[in-house]
């Protein structure tokens, strides 16, 4: 039916041409090594040269071998009977249970009609004052968790997957160690979410391209639960090791790298699918969490600093706390007005008065007399990195609110907060009174 | 027309290789064709038999040997009465109309008419049959939303037209022909109130271009005041991601004093211009009491729709503003992010295989960002009347240097710069327009005096503060600790401003001057405290009624209560002494 070609033309990197007609762009190939069978997709036509990257790697791959064209672009099964399954970057079931063929679907498909996009109006509460207070989450949010590696991003995923109020979860993994795959899928399974979760993972020793699949398998099952009005969260991690794999096939074809090797379309690669975050008007939402560790802890990495334009705020994980400086939700303004009258309030005030006691933190570490005023801002810090930054802090967002204002009553006279009058009037509990 | 075609021989992401014979122009239109599909291209590159074109859709699925229909025209816009409040893609395709017809995704291959065929417009004709029209001239007007939509002779139409005839007032669509003219060779021109221009290049029939002198009310205290706009100016706000880029065109896209503002999301989230969709039809004018929609135009191409699309929405977004210009009204065009059309034309060139600049930006960077804010300018019309079109652009650097070629090759060309500095976000001091870096060319319309006394203010309590870092707040004098304080009043009570607040959101000139005179009397008097703390406690005491003050409406009784209540604050430590 397919024709079949059996003459490898060149084999570099990752990518192979063969000589062939009648293929389209972006189709899918079947190639059939002494190591089994790969699936390659095509990425660049120059008359009768097609050019394929490999997802198995290219290792092996004899100029002889037999390619097979499928005739259709990349495909993803959509069923019910995936939730609890774990799947590999080709759709591969990789938990050892059958395979699902049921319902494909195309992957990367076309994005969303701004026109057809509403303001976002849910907030995902995750009972981590750092989130629900200073940066809540929204439906239909797409953020990054912004870290280095050794930090416990992934168990800070976990716990978000376990906590947040939604209805499923897609685990997306690229390039993931090992233990790490193990320890997310246990987490996963002890807390009960495992048959609300479906899992691609792409591990650090499967080969790189098929992680290059992930994100798109995750994020085309996700839409189609969502159409069916499903809130979906969507976890992937690790961004980094995503926007890698793109660098090395597009250092294979020989594209002009714009900045530390990555190509030019970086940012247009991460946003199609950052962007796939969105509320269906009527139906479901899909959200995204998405780890972006950043390689010597430098923002302004291609990886990290494009992500950040794409997505709508981050958060930054550092020493094992959401950092409360550079954290930011950016649709947190349209959730916290209706949440509690004092909820911005708080938000700002303590984070101002955060920043002060860095300041007088850093005067103090120089040696200086203190001012009663720095005591002050002492002891707010302290309170303040305790019992509100401390990750392991578990409360609801109205129980954070007042331990805000209790912490504030504890150090401060009013008039000290900057707050609103009106506010204090309200909210300043009366008995502690500043010493 | 014969029309060309050709055959597609190579496909690299969205760039094709075309073979062709005859004849094609250089950044002409084309369709290449698959089944039903017609993908828009553009020729960007031509080469013996062969053109290089740049598909505006995505190519997944086209193969090699499917066949391309070239148009002969350049890329263009339809430019007529209709285009007031809507929203459409980077190549004029409405999207409210493409999600009534295909739901909640894009579909590929698919164009609509920018301008409805079938609404009806009243035409006052202002010419008669033996009047000579030129290119620009009005042939007569209808009403769109609250404008005199100026119905013009096509742009492209050259020398003396003499009117033959003229149809009556009444309502007509925009195909009809209502005025036909006889050029200088004799023929007979049919004229309706659409035509269309391309893109790429700019509307220039004015009689002049004048220096832009009048001061654009943004309402935000910080750009009217220290870093003021000029009608027909230009401006850039270079910031890091989370600095407020967005949230700040939003706000001035809402309060500034001007006819029409176009938005032009390139590139960029497409939450952020779904806030501005569905809010604008619901927000009120203050300056017309009608929907903010009615003078708003949005053009959203945002991050995930074709890049090659992204690149044409900032020229789409221009042409529409020049074309408002020449009925003499003020324009002003929000574009955000010019790095993110600066980064299709890296995306193109580098599949062009051009040899690459800095950070591989083409080579041609810097001459198109300045063509494009060029495009900008305060005109004197035909009539004598002027219009003005201003452009600000954002600027997404990468990593937040302004070092990188995309901010330098703006600053070099824009009248003014708000810079947005992540110290100030991150402290959440909004708007983060850094005060000391930021410059603006163009004149404010508070008196020159009380800016230079705040300015000089400002520097001198960054001095301070730098001192204090590092000998503490016991090696720093009185005098200073004050200097400093006086500083950090100015910018909590002035410089930083509460967008979600209704009140201080938008700052009128008449209170801006009142309240930067107000400060500048705190800053230049002797105050006397005993020490520190006192000082301290007395300028957390006056920031706090000064916040509370801003919040107050204009002119009401609560801030005129407030105003005496500062005065008597301020008096009380002048008069210790």
């Amino acid at each position: 039916m397919r024709k079949v070609y059996n003459k490898v033309l060149s084999v570099s990197g990752n990518v192979i041409t063969v000589k062939a007609a009648d293929v389209g762009y972006e189709e899918l190939a079947e190639i059939t090594t002494r190591r089994g069978k790969s699936l390659a997709q095509v990425i660049k036509i120059e008359e009768d040269t097609v050019s394929l990257q490999v997802f198995a790697g290219s290792r092996g791959v004899s100029t002889s071998d037999e390619v097979r064209f499928l005739g259709h672009p990349m495909q993803v099964a959509f069923s019910e009977n995936m939730l609890g399954r774990i799947f590999n970057g080709s759709g591969v079931p990789r938990d050892g249970g059958p395979e699902i063929a049921e319902n494909l679907i195309e992957i990367a498909g076309p994005s969303v009609n701004p026109a057809k996009r509403i303001i976002p109006k849910r907030m995902i509460r995750t009972n981590i004052p750092m989130i629900d207070v200073f940066n809540s989450l929204v439906a239909s949010q797409k953020l990054p968790i912004f870290s280095v590696s050794g930090e416990p991003y992934n168990e800070l995923l976990a716990r978000i997957a376990l906590q947040a109020e939604v209805d499923m979860i897609i685990l997306g993994g690229i390039g993931l160690k090992f233990d790490e795959y193990m320890k997310f899928r246990n987490t996963l399974e002890a807390g009960g979410a495992l048959n609300r979760s479906i899992i691609f993972m792409h591990t650090a020793s499967d080969p790189v391209v098929e992680g290059l699949m992930v994100p798109d398998l995750c994020l085309a099952v996700a839409e189609k639960f969502a159409l069916q009005g499903k809130e979906v969260l969507v976890l992937l991690t690790d961004m980094t090791n995503f926007s890698d794999a793109l660098k090395e096939i597009a250092i294979t074809m020989e594209q002009v790298p714009s900045n530390r090797g990555y190509p030019g379309d970086l940012y247009s690669q991460l946003a199609s699918r950052y962007e796939k975050a969105v509320d269906f008007e009527g139906t479901g939402a899909i959200t995204i969490l998405a780890v972006t560790t950043m390689p010597g802890d430098d923002v302004t990495h291609p990886v990290p600093d494009n992500t950040g334009y794409i997505t709508e705020g981050q958060f930054y994980l550092r020493n094992g706390r959401i950092e409360p400086f550079g954290s930011l939700s950016r649709l947190k303004q349209q959730v916290n007005k209706d949440s509690r009258d004092d909820h911005r309030a708080i938000m700002d005030g303590m984070i101002q008065l955060y920043a002060q006691y860095l300041e007088t933190e850093e005067k103090r570490s120089m040696g200086f007399r203190m001012s009663p005023w720095d005591e002050k801002l002492q002891r707010y810090g302290r309170l303040f990195e305790s019992g509100m930054m401390d990750l392991s802090v578990n409360i609801p967002l109205e129980e954070a609110l007042d331990r805000g204002w209790s912490i504030l009553a504890q150090c401060f006279k009013p008039e000290e907060t900057g707050l609103r009058s009106e506010l204090i009037k309200k909210f300043w509990p009366e008995k502690q009174q500043a010493d | 027309m014969n029309k060309q075609t050709g055959k597609i021989i190579g496909i690299s992401g969205n760039m094709l290789t075309v073979s062709f014979e005859g004849t094609i122009t250089q950044n002409e239109v084309g369709y290449a064709v698959r089944g039903n599909e017609k993908l828009k291209s553009e020729v960007i590159r031509i080469q013996g038999d062969k053109a290089y074109m740049q598909v505006f859709e995505s190519t997944k699925g086209l193969k090699v040997g499917d066949r391309v229909e070239f148009t002969g025209d350049l890329l263009s816009v339809q430019l007529g009465p209709g285009l007031l409040t809507q929203i459409y893609d980077g190549l004029q395709n409405p999207l409210p109309e493409l999600a009534e017809a295909h739901g909640f995704f894009l579909p590929r291959g698919v164009i609509l008419d920018p301008l409805s065929k079938d609404a009806k417009w009243h035409l006052t004709p202002l010419v008669k049959a033996g009047d000579v029209v030129r290119k620009g001239h009005y042939l007569g007007w209808v009403p769109e939303t609250q404008f005199k939509h100026y119905v013009m002779v096509p742009f492209y139409m050259d020398g003396d037209l003499t009117v033959e005839s003229v149809e009556k007032e009444g309502d007509y669509t925009i195909d009809q022909p209502i005025v036909t003219v006889r050029d200088e060779k004799g023929q007979k021109h049919g004229l309706t109130m659409v035509f269309e221009w391309p893109v790429k290049l700019p509307v220039n029939i004015y009689k002049q271009k004048i220096l832009p002198t009048q001061p654009l009310v943004t309402k935000a205290r910080i750009i009217d005041t220290f870093f003021p706009v000029a009608k027909g100016g230009t401006y850039c706000i270079p910031g890091p991601f989370g600095a407020g880029k967005t949230v700040l065109q939003q706000i001035t896209s809402r309060y500034a004093d001007v006819d029409i503002v176009i938005i032009a999301a390139c590139g960029e989230r497409a939450g952020e211009i779904v806030e501005t969709m569905r809010e604008f039809p619901e927000l009120v004018d203050p300056r017309t009491g009608k929907s903010l929609m009615e003078r708003t135009i949005i053009i959203a191409n945002t991050s995930s729709m074709p890049v090659a699309a992204r690149e044409a929405s900032v020229y789409t977004a221009t042409t529409l503003g020049e074309y408002y210009r020449q009925m003499g009204l003020d324009v002003l065009l929000l574009a955000d992010s010019t790095s993110r059309w600066a980064q299709a034309m890296r995306e193109l060139s580098g599949r062009l295989e051009e040899i690459p600049g800095e950070e591989a930006f083409p080579a041609y960077l810097e001459s198109r960002i300045a063509e494009f804010y060029e495009r900008a300018g305060l005109v004197e019309l035909f009539n004598g009347e002027q219009g003005s079109l201003t452009i600000g652009g954002t600027v997404s650097p990468a990593g937040g240097n302004f070092e990188e070629p995309v901010t330098q090759a703006t600053l070099k060309v824009v009248g003014a710069f708000h810079g947005l500095s992540r110290e100030r976000s991150n402290a959440r001091r909004f708007p983060a327009i850094h005060p000391l870096d930021s410059w603006s060319k163009y004149d404010s319309f508070v008196p020159e005096n009380n800016v230079s006394i705040s300015r000089d203010f400002l520097e001198k309590g960054a001095d301070v503060h730098q001192m204090m870092m590092v000998v503490g707040e016991e090696g720093t004098s009185q005098e200073d600790f004050v200097t400093y304080l006086k500083s950090e009043f100015l910018d909590a009570v002035f410089l930083q401003q509460n967008a979600f607040d209704p009140v201080d959101a938008a700052t009128n000139p008449d209170r801006q001057t009142h309240v930067i005179t107000q400060i500048a009397s705190v800053l230049e008097s002797e105050l006397q405290f005993a020490d520190k703390e006192e000082a301290r406690n007395f300028f957390y005491d006056l920031r706090q009624k000064f916040i509370d003050w801003n919040y107050l409406e204009w002119q009401s009784d609560e801030f005129r209560t407030q105003e005496k209540t500062i005065q008597t604050l301020i008096k009380g430590k002048t008069q210790d002494a």
